[in-house]
């Protein structure tokens, strides 16, 4: 909490998270105060106080090994943080389970695509689903009426945003092995979309794709948070799409958070230009 | 090998091309055909002995493939659950207890001689759902421990359960909780109840028929509850976390729940199966459980293919003659032709164990894979150990 610069909106008091801030129109959804993870002698990220205003895309830049892939996994409930405190849509989850957080409304995809590699397209897209069904061990022997209903339903949602991500409906059942990169970073999303989750996490979608993939990517993230009304954090290393898509960008460096504010903001900033950009020149 | 596969392949490929119809009514004409398959054997002859313990074998081993084969938790303490179906109807379905309700007995839904046993007295279905409801609680508790852990890890826990369990059966005469003892040790719990079902009149050991057949529905129960589970929610989750628990559980897979159900399904099948064992060998002998047991099943569905539900009951069924038949029959004098003086059921898992090392080598997917385990075992997808280790919390 000592070193907060400037901020997006107000940072969350010791004292709990604050839903609906006054600085911004439509509150905040993500409040990460004072966040620390250590792997043994290892700071790998330090006391990071984050927040994420509602239907807003923000960026986690910085160099390798700044923290940003650590701190996705305490916000998604893969670690649990060493300090600090994590809320989510007025909730706090900070050593909450995977699958609770999920069920919160807070999906992502991984920098190293984790599909199910020996299920179809649409199998991986209804594992999404899980969440949002309920068939228990009795009912699906059974095969009561209502999870016959719900399997058909699944189906059809599945089906429904393999054809939103832009999967064409010849590979829905195919294996996912068997699918190339793009499409599998397509079946990634469409899973993390299945949950129906208020906010979207991704890191580093654009990797691996070329500049015109990457476009496309990037008009997608607009159109998820305009007719879907999600809230995307990303991790992105490529720095047209964090310039143009971003409202806000937060910079990692060592697990500190170095910089924060409009693109425009961190551009210029000296600090970021030393740690990231000054770096990249260099390469 | 080739020409096998396509053979193979062909049949499936013209199985999916047939009307729905026409497959319901092969089905049922299978179906047909197992039920009066008793007729045209001796009632009490070693053929229908040998099936009745074929199929009562692919129900156990149906039962492991939930655990293995679907959720990937290798366990190799089923044998906790055979013996705990067995007590079940040993405590529940014999004259074990004699001194309970004043030596008069307590007695629920059986008819004729029985009724007048001291002891408990349950109805054999009552007795079967309480072995699955038994082991299925079991299954829990024996899969707590394990799931902090992975891989190998587990499987050392789980031996460990069923070893104690095994030791438990062996030394639990002396276990006098409420001054009833837990097991008859050594000396085994004998005789067992026969079971008093409607339809089906004499179980004995001169009609074997009404075993047969009870088998056989439990065969069909376990291939029912299998069917279904793979393809439903719970059968998606499942094969997610045997693929890669992080991604499942951040894909709102909860761990701890989705695998203490396949512990649980597991377990309950398995000791269905292991009640039904006790009835049929009409004793409750401790020294049958054992760690071999364990990997017998193991092999069973190994043999026929991991997560494979045809796969497993072919398995089951082929390792059930070998050992019930084939070793002590067909090549019985085979040492004897070569010159050597030695009783070849001594050697029957060093048969086994070869079996399995030729099936390692020529077809490790086994006998009829399933596709997903094919891909794993030939392409190297899926099924890896993650490289980023997370923290569950129970």
């Amino acid at each position: 909490m000592s070193e907060v610069a400037p901020q997006t909106a107000p940072a969350a008091t010791a004292d709990g998270p604050r839903v609906a801030e006054p600085g911004s129109s439509n509150g905040t959804i993500l409040e990460a105060s004072g966040v620390s993870k250590i792997f043994g002698g290892l700071v790998a990220v330090d006391e990071v106080t984050f927040s994420v205003p509602r239907r807003s895309i923000v960026s986690i830049i910085g160099p390798n090994g700044a923290g940003k892939t650590t701190f996705f996994n305490m916000l998604t409930g893969l670690y649990k943080p060493n300090a600090g405190a994590i809320a989510f849509d007025g909730k706090d989850i900070t050593r909450a389970r995977p699958d609770r957080i999920l069920a919160a409304g807070m999906a992502r995809t991984f920098q190293n695509i984790r599909l199910f590699a020996t299920m179809t397209a649409l199998e991986n897209v209804m594992v999404g689903l899980h969440a949002r069904m309920q068939a228990g061990l009795f009912g699906s022997i059974i095969r009561l009426p209502s999870v016959r209903k719900e399997e058909r339903l699944a189906h059809e949602k599945a089906a429904e945003l393999l054809e939103f991500v832009g999967l064409r409906s010849s590979h829905f059942h195919q294996m996912s092995v068997n699918l190339s990169y793009g499409d599998q970073r397509r079946v990634e999303i469409a899973r993390a979309l299945a949950s129906n989750p208020k906010m979207l996490l991704l890191d580093e979608p654009t990797a691996g794709m070329n500049p015109q993939e990457s476009e496309r990517l990037r008009a997608f993230m607009q159109r998820l948070r305009d007719e879907r009304g999600l809230t995307i954090l990303l991790i992105e290393h490529d720095m047209k799409v964090v310039m143009n898509v971003s409202e806000y960008i937060t910079v990692l460096d060592h697990g500190e958070k170095i910089a924060e504010g409009k693109p425009e903001e961190v551009r210029g900033n000296p600090r970021v230009v030393e740690a990231y950009l000054g770096k990249q020149t260099g390469e | 090998m080739t020409a096998i596969r396509d053979f193979f392949r062909s049949i499936g490929d013209a199985w999916d091309g047939l009307h729905p119809n026409v497959r319901r009514a092969i089905g049922v004409a299978v179906l047909v055909f197992f039920i009066v398959l008793p007729f045209f054997f001796t009632a009490g002859g070693t053929f229908i002995d040998n099936a009745t313990r074929a199929l009562a074998y692919a129900v156990m081993a149906l039962g492991l493939n939930v655990v293995v084969g679907f959720a990937g938790l290798l366990d190799l303490g089923y044998v906790a659950f055979y013996a705990l179906g067995a007590f079940t109807i040993g405590w529940f379905g014999s004259s074990f207890y004699a001194q309970v309700n004043h030596g008069k007995g307590l007695h629920i839904g059986v008819t004729g001689v029985t009724g007048q046993l001291p002891g408990i007295h349950f109805n054999f279905l009552l007795v079967l759902v309480a072995a699955v409801i038994v082991c299925a609680i079991f299954g829990v508790l024996i899969g707590l421990p394990t799931l902090r852990l992975r891989g190998d890890y587990i499987a050392i826990v789980t031996l460990a359960f069923g070893e104690i369990i095994g030791r438990v059966a062996i030394n639990g005469d002396s276990l006098k909780p409420f001054g009833y003892a837990v097991t008859a040790g050594r000396q085994g719990i004998t005789p067992i109840d026969s079971p008093d079902l409607p339809g089906l009149a004499s179980f004995g050991p001169l009609d074997l028929r009404p075993w047969y057949w009870t088998a056989l529905g439990m065969a069909l129960l376990s291939l029912f509850v299998s069917f279904r589970l793979r393809d439903s929610r719970l059968g998606r989750a499942w094969i997610a976390v045997r693929e890669d628990e992080v991604a499942a559980a951040s894909m709102g897979v909860p761990l701890v729940r989705t695998k203490l159900l396949a512990y649980a399904t597991g377990a309950g099948l398995g000791g269905m199966a292991g009640a039904f064992f006790a009835a049929y060998f009409n004793t409750v002998n401790a020294d049958q459980f054992e760690f071999s047991f364990s990997i017998f099943i193991l092999a069973m569905i190994i043999l026929g293919g991991l997560g494979s539900i045809w796969g497993v009951v072919a398995g089951a069924i082929v390792l059930s003659y070998i050992n019930t038949y084939f070793i002590p029959n067909t090549f019985k004098s085979l040492p004897h032709h070569i010159g050597l003086n030695f009783d070849l059921t001594d050697l029957s898992f060093g048969i086994f164990g070869f079996l399995l090392v030729i099936m390692m080598v020529l077809r490790p997917q086994g006998l009829i894979p399933e596709r997903r385990r094919k891909l794993e075992l030939t392409e190297g997808v899926g099924a890896g150990d993650s490289e980023m280790p997370i923290e569950v919390s129970v």
